[in-house]
């Protein structure tokens, strides 16, 4: 599949009073003509830094520290800001996770939808923009477009809301949408609509989706690829099955075990991981994510380990997995204490 | 709309009343009368006076009788200077308060805004220092210090503007700033916090991701979101700036309401108590509403129903 993205040893870092914060620190990955992937992790563990580094919104503490990032060919770290506001929107668009205050409350959502509009094509006239903005909103399931197009944002529910979010994303026809936990504050039965709505629009447009989430779910229902972050690295890519089936990386592993199971008899308790992502003003030298880690020995202190090429487009970042490491059990199995 | 406006203006003339009511009773709960003097009037003199300002009825007849008048926008006549009502006072005072307030206003909305505008978009950088040092110096000197002090530099020293009176616009210069310090500090801080607040928005992030200027982020998108707590003080800075006045008016000679409010009160005069007490606060209470007004036109989230 050929990339529209590539994004190679990517750090991003955030200045703050108590220091750098090192939030994302050497992250590569590519994604495909209308593929769509996930990038799955913690709360802190870089994805939404590394998403947000594609469009430089990083406001004025954060800046990249190095590492390319190429749309269709295209170096973006080197863009100045007036040549990243036509990417914006244009080629690459956005939602975000909390729809209840992502939409500027004065306006209406016509307005800011058209102005989606307007921002890449000055020529349009009001009326042209409005009936695009319906059609938009025609796109996007919103019953009554005509009368919703003057409504404010506060009379939308949050499902609404994140519909207008996605028509004006959708707006310019992108070729890739950043969808940044775009579910995680809906309902679930909203949650389930507009993850429904997000692939039958994919379908029709055919943009790449990177869909950002802690929520393995809603990975398993959208996406063909999933990358697994933690403390500023990519810990494990594979496809979204082998994430399920075949993972390598003890912190994929611990994931997949703290999913509940419906199944399970109700007084079997969560497996959550233990302990606490790590402080990215001093991240760990070796592996983030061996203090966590059942499995953790010397060297994953001392050295952050290599990625390891398991199958086609399946790789890993663990020390278990060099040539020379012994061979270990799952120890996040389900019933592996019983047994 | 139209049942909220109606509602509201029962509201106002309500609370005037209450204003009036209290105002009354404060005023002769305190002792002595407008004709209490050092020199020993006279008993007969003073059953006189008392008789022809019928201040020997009982005090709900006095009352009611003040309300009458005010029904007719007659505010009575003053116990202190013959031949002149309330009335004149204002009509002869109000002009100079009003312009001297108004300019003012003026002044304070043209410099607190931009200046916290900037203050914000330069956060953390030595415009933003600069602006807020002077605000807090704004903040912490009373007026009448700054009155003062202007009018050593500036028309002692330097001799640029008049000490006192409004006969030339020179005169307005000072008053103007010294009466306006206050009010542009606090209005500078509260639109640069205000304004950082909303830059920190997840819908600004949103205008940003869609590829319009900074410049267009900032004016369509932040400032009108910014200037909503702004306008909720504007209606007591309004009132600010009135009766804040009284300290400035004093100093630059300036003929204006403050300096007969003032006198009413250590002379207890009766009638120009009441009646600058309920001009000023139906004053204040008509401001807080045009606030509200405003409120609803830049806000599409508050109703009045």
């Amino acid at each position: 599949m050929e990339p529209i993205l590539d994004v190679r040893d990517l750090h991003t870092s955030f200045l703050t009073s108590n220091g750098e914060v090192k939030a994302v620190r050497g992250v590569s990955f590519q994604v495909g003509k209308g593929e769509t992937i996930g990038i799955v992790g913690e709360s802190g563990s870089g994805k939404s830094v590394t998403s947000l580094s594609i469009l430089k919104l990083l406001g004025s503490t954060g800046c990249i520290k190095s590492g390319s990032i190429c749309l269709n060919g295209e170096e973006l770290t080197k863009k100045s800001s007036r040549e990243m506001q036509k990417i914006r929107g244009e080629k690459v668009s956005m939602i975000f996770q909390d729809p209840m205050t992502s939409l500027n409350p004065l306006l209406t959502v016509g307005d800011q939808v058209g102005e989606m509009l307007w921002a890449h094509n000055k020529k349009l006239s009001k009326k042209e923009r409005d009936e695009k903005v319906l059609e938009l909103f025609r796109m996007v399931r919103i019953p009554e477009p005509e009368k919703r197009l003057k409504s404010f944002p506060h009379e939308f529910s949050g499902g609404m809301r994140q519909r207008v979010m996605i028509a004006m994303a959708l707006a310019c026809r992108p070729e890739l949408l950043i969808a940044d936990e775009p579910t995680t504050a809906l309902d679930v039965s909203i949650q389930d609509q507009i993850l429904k709505l997000m692939r039958q629009l994919q379908q029709e447009i055919g943009m790449s989706i990177m869909f950002i989430t802690h929520d393995l779910g809603v990975v398993a229902e959208l996406c063909s690829r999933v990358l697994v972050m933690y403390g500023g690295l990519i810990m494990e890519e594979a496809s979204i099955f082998d994430i399920f089936e075949n993972p390598k990386h003890p912190y994929t592993m611990g994931l997949i075990a703290s999913i509940p199971d419906l199944n399970q008899d109700k007084n079997t308790l969560l497996k959550p991981i233990p302990g606490s992502p790590p402080d990215m003003i001093h991240p760990p030298k070796g592996c983030p994510f061996a203090p966590r880690c059942p499995y953790a020995c010397r060297i994953c202190q001392e050295e952050i380990p290599p990625y390891v090429q398991l199958d086609e487009g399946h790789r890993s970042m663990c020390w278990l997995l060099a040539p020379d490491a012994p061979a270990q059990d799952n120890p996040f199995k389900q019933g592996k204490e019983d047994a | 709309m139209s049942r909220y406006l109606i509602k509201r203006i029962a509201m106002m003339i309500v609370t005037l009343f209450m204003i009036a009511l209290l105002t009354f009773i404060l005023m002769h709960v305190v002792p002595g009368g407008p004709f209490t003097q050092e020199k020993q009037v006279p008993q007969a003199v003073l059953d006189a006076l008392n008789e022809k300002y019928h201040l020997n009825d009982p005090l709900w007849k006095q009352f009611l009788d003040y309300m009458k008048g005010l029904l007719k926008f007659e505010l009575g006549p003053s116990f202190k200077y013959q031949g002149k009502t309330v009335n004149d006072f204002i009509g002869n005072g109000l002009p100079y308060s009003a312009t001297l307030g108004g300019i003012t206003l003026v002044f304070v909305l043209l410099t607190s805004i931009p200046m916290g505008i900037v203050a914000a978009l330069k956060n953390g950088k030595w415009q933003d220092m600069l602006l807020m040092a002077l605000a807090t110096i704004g903040v912490t000197i009373p007026s009448f210090v700054i009155g003062t002090g202007l009018m050593y530099i500036f028309s002692y020293q330097l001799g640029w503007t008049p000490t006192y009176g409004v006969d030339k616009w020179q005169g307005y210069i000072l008053p103007c700033i010294a009466l306006g310090g206050y009010s542009v500090s606090f209005l500078a801080r509260l639109m640069r916090s205000s304004l950082l607040e909303v830059m920190g928005q997840d819908y600004i992030r949103t205008a940003r991701a869609k590829g319009i200027s900074e410049s267009r982020v900032i004016v369509k998108h932040a400032l009108r979101n910014a200037l909503i707590p702004v306008i909720t003080v504007l209606g007591p800075t309004v009132a600010n700036l009135l009766t804040g006045s009284f300290v400035i008016e004093k100093i630059y000679a300036i003929p204006g309401m403050g300096s007969y409010f003032v006198n009413s009160v250590t002379q207890r005069d009766y009638t120009t108590i009441m009646g600058m007490t309920i001009f000023y606060a139906a004053f204040l209470i008509a401001m807080i509403f045009i606030v509200d007004i405003f409120y609803c036109l830049i806000d599409p989230r508050i109703k009045y129903d």
